[in-house]
């Protein structure tokens, strides 16, 4: 792959019609990139040589890919959500900790943290008019640090997660099938690719990041538009972190940390703008599955947390570069 | 810069509208000042003293956030953004615990010397990245974060090391005549002889101009890739010296030292009147509202205040005062 990329520059003919290619359909080099990860997986670990480790990975993969879908929305306004792992974090360890009253209210009180902080996100940057980076930052480290004094408050033990929240980050239905993915990913993958090609919110999302002036000019609503978005990315995080928590079975306040900066990639990877306006949620849920099996090749490597850290940010730079060849400044060229 | 500005502005000689304008582009500048002044009035109250200790701790305190401050500055004005700067100064930090703890005075010298240049070559070739990668900053500085983090495990996977040179620690944590605290006196003489002639240099003006519109530079015959990767490379040497800051108040090396400064650094560009869009604002600001964030942690300590209470406070006052600058913002539009 790294030595196509300098060639692109004189392109024979047939090189540049595959490169239109991939400049008209992403998701070929995506799955191609994907697959050749995950055959890489299989061959170094045996283990992975069963359909049942495909299960896995895409229950793990899930995590990553909800809290991806808020950031990906948040992107294509031209923004970005850096309070993702917070809010996440907050959702698992409030919920955990309110465990006692039963699951269906500890998840709504998960819920209604991210639905305030994505509405406080929204009021500042959609009405305010403040740079979506400083406010979710300020947002996100004003949650991390009650989060903190919340969780140094509590003298009632561990908390501990409940029963069917454990069960959905952990659970398959008969064998293959995992029960984040069937009744959470899935419908919410549809929701967002269907909506943002087919919905009145959807299209005013990818237009106020494309140009707010004009989308303002042609009467949206843009600060709703934001709200909403915000809103909306918030409340994936927190339900992304309740079933983080779910998975691990046991929460605590840096549980979704590592979550941010991956969210982030994985968008990118699947092709999303930060200038906005540009990309989809498709190849986000390819980004979170690269990234998801690209960490499992690590741990399978037996590699240390030194050496994954240093594969992992090389690898993120080397796919984002290839991208953007083969995209031929899809990503919004910055040269 | 202003600060230059503001010695010459306040004499008769200049002219009544470059004052009136001086003070309507510093107006930011200016008012995060006045609230230094007026938070270490809140520490003499909180306090009931003043005196050349509290200034020397508050330098100590902030000395590294302020260098962190000044190379986000740097990026943020050509319309970039470096989200490895607290990772590049955990490396930072951990090489330098590593070099110095067996150094004599003038060894520790030469090694920092060593350290700002190979980070500053590092920072060359982020800009260098991102110019012929076409990826966007933020990604690009995302990756090498990770990268800079796992070779700062590397390098000390637990913490260790140290300072032997105390004449080399005083650089940060002493005193002139018992009074001025070096490490301020660092800060002006870094400002002065690094920042001014490279913001007086045609590169200085290159930068604001791809920072303000990067196709109009472009036409008007800026080197855009030159621009960017000198910034990148400046903006890196500030970053050494802040890593170079912290292992100097700390003593100790520790790969994970420097997980917030990411984030306070583009905090304190922001609340220091840099434009995240580029082009628009200074260092000076963004060095005062460092000491700002300092100075608000060390009077939330002397109340007793819980610390991650005051990781709380501190993000309000950044949402409010954000919020604020919206509302100014929409006022003059309107």
């Amino acid at each position: 792959m790294s030595t196509s990329a300098p060639a692109i520059e004189q392109l024979p003919p047939r090189l540049q019609q595959l490169q239109r290619r991939f400049t008209d359909q992403p998701l070929y080099a995506l799955t191609a990139i994907l697959v050749i990860l995950f055959v890489i997986l299989a061959s170094v670990s045996p283990g992975y040589r069963s359909l049942h480790s495909v299960s896995s990975t895409v229950q793990l993969a899930a995590i990553l890919g909800i809290i991806a879908a808020g950031q990906t929305i948040v992107l294509l306004t031209a923004g970005v959500d850096l309070s993702v792992a917070s809010v996440a974090s907050a959702a698992a360890y409030v919920m955990a900790q309110n465990g006692g009253h039963g699951a269906v209210w500890a998840v709504l009180i998960g819920l209604a943290i991210g639905l305030v902080a994505g509405l406080v996100n929204g009021i500042g940057v959609g009405i305010f008019g403040v740079q979506p980076l400083i406010m979710t930052l300020g947002v996100g480290s004003i949650v991390e640090g009650m989060l903190v004094v919340y969780s140094q408050a509590q003298s009632n033990g561990a908390p501990l997660v409940p029963g069917p929240v454990h069960q959905l980050g952990t659970g398959t239905l008969g064998t293959y099938i995992p029960l984040d993915v069937l009744f959470v990913w899935l419908p919410i993958s549809a929701i967002l690719i269907l909506g943002l090609k087919y919905s009145g919110l959807g299209r005013a999302i990818i237009a106020v990041g494309d140009n707010p002036v004009a989308c303002r000019l042609a009467g949206v609503r843009t600060w709703q538009v934001l709200l909403a978005t915000y809103a909306i990315s918030s409340i994936l995080s927190a339900t992304a972190g309740m079933i983080l928590g779910g998975y691990e079975n046991a929460v605590d306040p840096q549980l979704a940390t590592t979550y941010l900066l991956l969210s982030v990639a994985a968008a990118v990877i699947g092709g999303t703008s930060v200038f906005g306006g540009l990309g989809g949620y498709a190849g986000t849920i390819f980004g979170a599955l690269i990234l998801t099996v690209l960490d499992a090749l690590l741990t399978v490597m037996n590699a240390s947390q030194a050496t994954r850290l240093m594969l992992y940010g090389a690898i993120i730079l080397l796919l984002a570069w290839i991208y953007a060849r083969l995209a031929g400044g899809g990503l919004g060229s910055t040269g | 810069m202003s600060s230059v500005a503001a010695a010459t502005g306040a004499t008769s000689f200049i002219p009544a509208s470059t004052r009136r304008r001086f003070l309507r582009r510093n107006t930011w500048t200016l008012a995060i000042y006045g609230v230094f002044l007026a938070l270490l009035l809140v520490e003499k109250i909180v306090h009931s003293s003043l005196g050349a200790f509290d200034f020397e701790n508050l330098v100590i305190y902030s000395l590294p956030l302020a260098f962190a401050a000044m190379g986000q500055a740097t990026v943020v004005l050509i319309g970039g953004i470096d989200l490895s700067i607290g990772p590049m100064m955990a490396l930072v930090n951990v090489v330098a615990a590593t070099w110095l703890a067996t150094a004599s005075f003038q060894q520790s010298i030469l090694y920092a010397l060593v350290i700002i240049v190979g980070v500053a070559a590092l920072g060359a070739l982020t800009g260098l990245v991102i110019t012929v990668s076409r990826v966007p900053d933020i990604i690009v500085t995302l990756a090498t974060g990770f990268i800079w983090s796992g070779v700062a495990l590397r390098v000390l996977p637990s913490p260790g090391g140290g300072v032997q040179s105390v004449d080399f620690s005083n650089l940060v944590n002493g005193e002139l005549w018992g009074v001025i605290p070096e490490g301020a006196l660092v800060l002006a003489v870094i400002i002065l002889v690094v920042w001014l002639p490279f913001y007086r240099s045609k590169m200085g003006l290159s930068v604001y101009a791809l920072g303000s519109n990067r196709t109009a530079a472009f036409l008007s015959g800026v080197n855009v890739a030159r621009t960017r990767i000198a910034a990148y490379a400046l903006g890196g040497a500030f970053v050494a010296m802040a890593g170079l800051a912290l292992t100097a108040a700390t003593s100790t090396g520790d790969p994970n030292s420097a997980a917030n400064y990411t984030l306070n650094s583009v905090a304190s560009v922001v609340l220091g009147g840099v434009s995240l869009a580029g082009g628009r604002g200074g260092l000076l600001g963004p060095v005062a509202a460092a000491f700002v964030l300092g100075l608000i942690g060390i009077i939330l300590g002397f109340m007793q205040v819980d610390p991650n209470w005051a990781l709380v406070i501190q993000g309000v006052i950044v949402v409010l005062v954000m919020l604020f600058a919206g509302v100014l913002t929409l006022r003059r539009q309107q």
